[in-house]
Parts: C-alpha cells; sequence; structure tokens
C-alpha cells in the first residue's frame, strides 16, 4: 500500500517537472519571439544609430576573419583530401572539386561560419548586455530618455546578420580554394578538370542557398546573443550563465534551421 | 509635483509594494528609508517608469506614467536625472561622453558643445581634468560625482538617487551629502532619494519616510522621525537589531 502510493507520488514529481521544464521552455520561446518582434520593430524605426552598427560590424565581421578563415582554409583542404581517399576507389577523383565546392557553398561555409562566430561574437555579446544589466547601464540609458533596444539591441542584430553574409562569401572562397591546393597541387587532380567540375556541378541558386542560411544564421546569433545579456539576472554568475547561454542555444539554432532551411530550398 | 497612489507590485510570488502612497512637493527634497529586500529601490524605479504598478498610479507633473506611450514616457524621462548605486557609467565611454550623453542623444549640439557643458557640469560636482579618463579609472566616489554631473547635464527637474553614499568611505559619503544639498540649492531641483545611511537621511532631507514590508509606516520631518513612537522606526533609525524588526 506505501509502495504504491510512494511510486504515485514518485510518478506525479516526475510528470510535474516534465510539465513545468516543458512549460519553461515555451514561455522562453514565446519571451524570444517577443524579443525579435520588438527588434525588428526598432529596426525600422529612426533614428538608426550607424556609428555604433559599424562599430559593431568591425568587432562581429572584421575581428572574425582569422577564425574564420582557418576554420574554411582546415575545412576545405580536409574535405578535399577525404573526398580523394573514397573517390579513388571506384576511378571519381576529378569529383573532388564538385564535392568541395558544393560542401562549402550549400553547407559547410555557412554553418561552420556560424558556428564560429557564435561562440565569437554571440558570446561577446552577451558577456557584454549581461554585464551591461546587472550593473544597470541598461537602466541608465532608459532613464536617460534612449531606448535600450534601439541602441544596443537594433545595431548589434544588423551588424550580425550583415557580417555573417560576407564572412561566409569569405569562408566558402577559403574552403574552395585549400579543396584545390590540396587536390591539385598535392594529390595531382588535373587543374583544368578540378576547376571545371566545380564550376560545371555548382550552380549559382548553391550559392544563395548557402547565403540565405548565412544571413538566417546572422539573424540567429544577434538575436540570441542579445537576448541572453539584455535578460541576464543575477551578477558575474549570471552573465556566465548568459553568454554559455547564447553560445549552446546560438548553436543548437544554427544545426537545427540548418536541416529546415535545406529542405526548405532542395 | 510627483504622487505615488496605492502601487502594489509582486515579481511572481513575492510581493514587494502593498499599496505604497507617496506625494512629493516641488522643490522638495524626500528620503525613502527602509531596510534591505524592503522594496525602495523598487518603488524608485516606478517613480521613473523603469517598472510600473499591477494596481495603481504614479503621477508626475500631473502626467500618469500609465497612460503614456514609449514616446511620452521618454519625454517626461527627459525632466528626470536619476544617480544609481554603483553610478552605472558606460564602460565603453570616457567621463565627458557620459556626462554628456543625454544631450548627444537629444540634442542637436556639437560634440565641441557636449564637451564644454559637461566639463562645467563635473565643476558644478567638483570634479576636473577628468574628462577624458574611462569609468574604470576612477574612484567609487569619482564615479557617484560623474554620475551626478550625468543626471544634472539636461538640467533635470527632479533628481533620483538611489542609495548615494553606500559603498563609499565616511568622507566621501559626507561628500556627497554635501554637493546633494548644495546641487539643490544651487538648482532648485526637487529629489527623492532611497537609503539606509541615516546620517545621510537627516542631512539631505525636508520629510523622510519609512517603507516597512511594502507599506509606508511613517512620514515626517527629519526631527518628527528623531522622536517617533512607533517601535520599528525607532528600531530602524537607531540600527538597533533588538525590536519588532528581525534581521533576515
Amino acid at each position: 500500500m506505501a509502495s504504491a502510493a510512494g511510486s504515485r507520488g514518485f510518478i506525479n514529481n516526475v510528470l510535474e517537472t516534465v510539465g513545468r521544464r516543458t512549460s519553461s521552455v515555451f514561455v522562453e520561446i514565446g519571451a524570444v519571439l517577443i524579443f525579435l518582434g520588438q527588434t525588428l520593430r526598432w529596426t525600422v524605426s529612426p533614428p538608426f544609430y550607424w556609428k555604433s552598427a559599424l562599430k559593431q560590424m568591425e568587432m562581429i565581421g572584421v575581428d572574425s576573419v582569422p577564425v574564420v578563415l582557418t576554420t574554411a582554409l582546415s575545412t576545405g583542404m580536409v574535405l578535399a583530401l577525404q573526398s580523394y581517399t573514397g573517390f579513388k576507389r571506384f576511378g571519381a577523383e576529378t569529383l573532388i572539386g564538385t564535392v568541395v565546392s558544393l560542401s562549402m557553398t550549400r553547407e559547410l561555409g555557412p554553418v561552420l561560419t556560424g558556428l564560429m562566430v557564435a561562440g565569437r561574437a554571440g558570446a561577446s555579446m552577451a558577456a557584454e548586455l549581461g554585464t551591461m544589466r546587472v550593473t544597470e547601464q541598461i537602466d541608465a540609458l532608459s532613464t536617460l530618455a534612449t531606448n535600450p533596444m534601439k541602441y544596443l539591441v537594433v545595431p548589434r542584430f544588423v551588424a550580425s546578420t550583415v557580417m555573417m553574409f560576407f564572412l561566409t562569401v569569405l569562408g566558402m572562397i577559403t574552403g574552395i580554394a585549400g579543396g584545390y591546393f590540396v587536390g591539385v597541387k598535392v594529390l595531382g587532380t588535373n587543374p583544368v578538370t578540378y576547376i571545371d567540375n566545380s564550376i560545371n556541378y555548382t550552380e549559382v541558386k548553391d550559392i544563395w542557398y548557402g547565403l540565405i542560411k548565412a544571413l538566417v544564421f546572422g539573424a540567429v546569433i544577434g538575436l540570441i546573443g542579445c537576448y541572453k545579456g539584455f535578460n541576464t539576472e543575477g551578477g558575474a554568475e549570471g552573465v556566465g550563465k548568459a553568454t554559455t547561454g547564447a553560445v549552446v542555444v546560438s548553436c543548437m539554432l544554427i544545426l537545427i534551421l540548418d536541416y529546415f532551411i535545406s529542405a526548405l530550398l532542395w | 509635483m510627483i504622487e505615488v497612489i496605492d502601487v502594489h507590485k509582486s515579481f511572481g510570488e513575492l510581493q514587494v509594494l502593498r499599496g505604497v502612497n507617496l506625494s512629493v512637493e516641488k522643490g522638495e527634497s524626500m528620503t525613502v528609508i527602509g531596510g534591505s529586500g524592503s522594496g525602495k529601490s523598487v518603488l524608485l524605479k516606478h517613480i521613473i517608469g523603469l517598472l510600473f504598478p499591477d494596481k495603481g498610479r504614479v503621477i508626475v507633473d500631473g502626467q500618469s506614467l500609465n497612460d503614456l506611450d514609449e514616446y511620452g514616457l521618454n519625454e517626461l524621462r527627459k525632466k528626470f536625472g536619476m544617480l544609481f548605486q554603483m553610478a552605472a557609467l558606460f564602460d565603453s565611454l570616457t567621463v565627458w561622453e557620459n556626462v554628456g550623453f543625454s544631450l548627444k542623444q537629444h540634442t542637436n549640439l556639437s560634440d565641441k558643445e557636449i564637451r564644454k557643458i559637461a566639463t562645467e557640469k563635473l565643476a558644478l560636482v567638483g570634479l576636473k581634468d577628468v574628462e577624458d579618463k574611462m569609468p574604470a579609472e576612477l574612484s567609487g566616489g569619482m564615479k557617484k560625482r560623474v554620475g551626478l554631473a550625468r543626471a544634472i547635464c539636461m538640467d533635470a527637474a527632479i533628481i533620483l538617487y538611489d542609495e548615494p553614499t553606500t559603498g563609499l568611505d565616511p568622507i566621501a559619503a559626507d561628500a556627497i551629502n554635501d554637493l546633494i544639498v548644495d546641487l539643490r540649492k544651487k538648482l532648485g531641483v526637487t529629489s527623492v532619494t532611497i537609503t539606509h545611511d541615516m546620517h545621510s537621511a537627516y542631512k539631505i532631507s525636508d520629510r523622510i519616510a519609512m517603507l516597512y514590508k511594502g507599506e509606508i509606516l511613517e512620514i515626517g520631518t527629519p526631527d518628527q522621525i528623531r522622536n517617533t513612537m512607533n517601535p520599528i522606526v525607532h528600531q530602524f533609525i537607531t540600527g538597533s537589531a533588538v525590536g519588532p524588526i528581525t534581521a533576515e
């Protein structure tokens, strides 16, 4: 009897915990969507803080160039090397260029750039805004009759979206160049065939698909980084949690959205 | 000038304000005292529209904050200046950029003119040759002074002080008290201060209100508060551990 009551209590506790957590996830999703709505609303209403946006573009975009270059170059080179090993087994090593080009434009360019930028710039946004929140600098902005969404969030959101586009272009070119170097210079594939196969089987729409992903991922990084920072609570520990949360959520959203955008643009 | 009418505020299960009523006249210096967690900061944030009541109203210059849209609220906020507990200076801006922030946002003045005004306001709070320093290079007392210069930069009619002497040594704290009194004499501003520093409260206030468990328990002049018969207020102002208020 006591054992039955005990197991009922345990099941109730488990259900309650699952219910509470599920509910809090939906509340969080709702809060992010409201935050997105506010961000879009303030993005299209003047004044626009150009100077601040340009500064953010430098921090998010220009400062991310080394990490994006390294990642893309390494990925392109490894991709060529691994494809060669597989393709050689059935005599298709001339298709390395096609594989590298398609992978870098449609998939790896935007996704890897997104993950790198989320780790670097997304974390930085969350930490900076989180610190401003816990030290009351965001409240101070409001008391100075300045809308913190417009002043802090919009420039970061716009900069992140725009710079992800250009960083992804850079990532695509660098990855393809890395693949060419390994395929032609290291593995000895015919350069003309390599380039021909790369161009013939890669369409303009493949590049656009990748760039559409880049824009979406950029918006996600800006949105989540700012949302987490803006809603930081509880001092230094809160800033740490916001920073980690921004990176984890951005990366997960990038990977989840990657599938859905790929399926949509198939 | 400021009327707080039956303001209630809760955060989740926690009820912080339970029907606060407070009236501050033009040119008056009102200080709200109370223990940590009594709702003082929450009350101050309601007065400047950083928080809105669940029930009740805050009226400033005849305008109810609840009824204002974003634009109206920002226009009203231009009448305010606020000194935050830890000054809340913008880390990425220099001292003069912090002080002149409102002027940069809301006027067409050139940077040169803004810097000149910022320098004047800094002189008014007793600071010179700090214009190009970053906030991280300043002491706690200097940060508060810069915060005060920022609060008065747009010639605010109402200044809100959030624990102005907290975290300062006694001499720096008294210097801030003198500055608050001095600024009021020079500028004729209305001020609302929240503090639990009784030395400061007696020195800067026309009236003192005690906030306890989300309600105003007593309001009076500094002398009336000193001679209160209310055991809770008496215990708080004498700083005794023995009495109806228990340490949490």
